[in-house]
């Protein structure tokens, strides 16, 4: 009767302050959950990278274009001049090819086929503009080979035309430069590598599928190069150099990669 | 395991020892504190990769968006790296070149030291079945860190795959003209570009599950960083 009853809930302080420091004692031992929380905290920065903040930024920006070309060069040495593109029989062809600019398709250029001259200029001999049934006579091969896109898609086309390491030979181009540059029609520009365009599968064409080349697809002539990707084969070419200094491209220079080799 | 470095303990062995077995042979467990769970080219390749896989998967997203393979899923914009497909390119074709580094590093190291076969096997689907039913019941201890249970071989070394397959078949698609044997091994070049999606699918359901894995025993992550 006279023990008095002790509270349910009364905690000896001696027993809670031993507890708090039990609690801080393992929350001190556990840095293991700190550095965890500050690694969550890094993750969250990281997911910034999302934000155009550091694409933007401008040394970001030139290291990735000093990491371009380095891959440029790493490419020109892994491009074997005479491995072949796979070919495809005819029953494989993408149909319809599909149409790809940085236009739509009612903006592709018309040219004039009658008053169309190809001109040649830079580290070349002959120096004289081609008219179209110049062109149309020399030596006629074709390809079906797969057209691959720098965004992922590919399609199986049929191009014929002149193999352009043999036009090269035939205008006294010097093949020891390094580049050749293309402007186009549809004010395109493009320039590539000189092992690529002494490639047997490089060709100048005039015929998709046994027609003419349509304007979709690049009349009067496209150069397609199953090496490379879609954007470095130039559509409507007007005019052509042999140089060694470098020349860009349309995409290339807003970053794309300059070899763009497949 | 050499006595020169049982000789030079560090200041941590000194400290009191909160574990009976520390208590009754402090000799043997000193040795095995210096060195470290995790040697220090497993934590740098670790992490560096770690890194450039972020990098790869969240460029890679937006590359897949400019021409996605199954035209119903794409990568909300908000979550990809690259600002454009132009700039995507730009920071996939840099970091890869940190994955292809950090992985010829990780796996000349572990089969050079033996670390593989010694940490990932052996490894049995029983073992594995039997590890999994004990994690999903909570009965699967985490006290040493030192050995992986037969779920953690079998996540590990899947990863491991799971990455070899990704630069493989990045590899197949960057340049299916120059490799043909691989574009080949691949399927050619729209399949290989199926295969690197699903690679990749797999490492981002790996990196989720691991980070998870991470919170819940969060000592897993001090060995990562500091080796112990």
């Amino acid at each position: 009767m006279t023990t008095p009853k002790r509270k349910p809930l009364l905690i000896d302080p001696a027993l809670d302050r031993r507890l708090i420091l039990k609690d801080a004692q393992r929350e001190l031992q556990a840095p293991a959950r700190r550095l965890f929380a500050k690694r969550a905290i890094t993750l969250g920065g990281l997911s910034m990278l999302t934000g155009c903040s550091i694409t933007d930024d401008k040394s970001v920006n030139s290291f990735l274009t000093a990491v371009s070309r380095m891959n440029d060069r790493v490419q020109g040495l892994l491009f074997d001049p005479n491995r072949l593109a796979p070919t495809y029989p005819e029953s494989m062809l993408t149909k319809p090819f599909p149409f790809n600019a940085f236009y739509d398709i009612d903006s592709a250029p018309e040219v004039d086929g009658a008053s169309y001259k190809l001109e040649i200029s830079g580290l070349v001999q002959d120096k004289h503009a081609w008219t179209l049934p110049e062109l149309y006579a020399l030596p006629q091969a074709s390809q079906i080979t797969r057209h691959i896109c720098v965004e992922g898609w590919s399609a199986i086309g049929h191009w014929g035309g002149t193999p352009f390491a043999g036009f090269l030979k035939r205008i006294g181009a010097d093949t020891t430069a390094k580049y050749i540059g293309f402007k186009c029609a549809d004010n395109y520009y493009e320039s590539i590598d000189m092992a690529t365009a002494l490639h047997p599968q490089t060709l100048l064409t005039f015929t998709y599928d046994g027609q003419t080349l349509p304007p979709k697809y690049g009349y009067p002539m496209k150069l397609r190069m199953p090496t490379k990707l879609g954007y470095k084969n130039p559509k409507h070419i007007v005019s052509m150099f042999v140089t060694n200094t470098y020349p860009g491209g349309y995409w290339v220079d807003q970053g794309y990669n300059w070899f763009g080799g497949s | 395991m050499t006595t020169s470095i049982e000789g030079a303990a560090p200041p941590e062995s000194t400290a009191p020892h909160t574990t009976p077995e520390e208590h009754h042979a402090p000799q043997a467990l000193r040795s095995r504190d210096t060195k470290p769970i995790n040697p220090l080219w497993v934590r740098i390749t670790h992490w560096l990769n770690a890194f450039a896989v972020v990098i790869m998967v969240l460029s890679g997203w937006r590359i897949y968006d400019a021409s996605p393979i199954f035209p119903s899923w794409t990568f909300p914009p908000q979550f990809t790296l690259g600002g454009w497909l132009g700039g995507a390119l730009q920071w996939h074709f840099a970091a890869m070149w940190l994955v292809f580094g950090c992985g010829l590093v990780y796996l000349t190291m572990n089969l050079f030291t033996g670390r593989f076969f010694r940490k990932f096997f052996p490894l049995s689907p029983k073992a594995v079945i039997g590890d999994l039913v004990k994690a999903l019941t909570g009965k699967l201890g985490h006290e040493d860190l030192r050995h992986f249970n037969a779920v953690q071989k079998l996540a590990y070394l899947s990863v491991v795959v799971a990455l070899i397959v990704v630069v493989l078949s990045g590899l197949a698609i960057w340049k299916s003209v120059q490799l043909p044997l691989l574009r080949d091994l691949m399927g050619g070049y729209d399949t290989a570009r199926v295969v690197h999606f699903c690679a990749m699918t797999f490492i981002v359901l790996f990196f989720f599950v691991h980070i998870a894995m991470v919170a819940l025993v969060p000592r897993s992550l001090l060995t990562m960083l500091r080796g112990r």
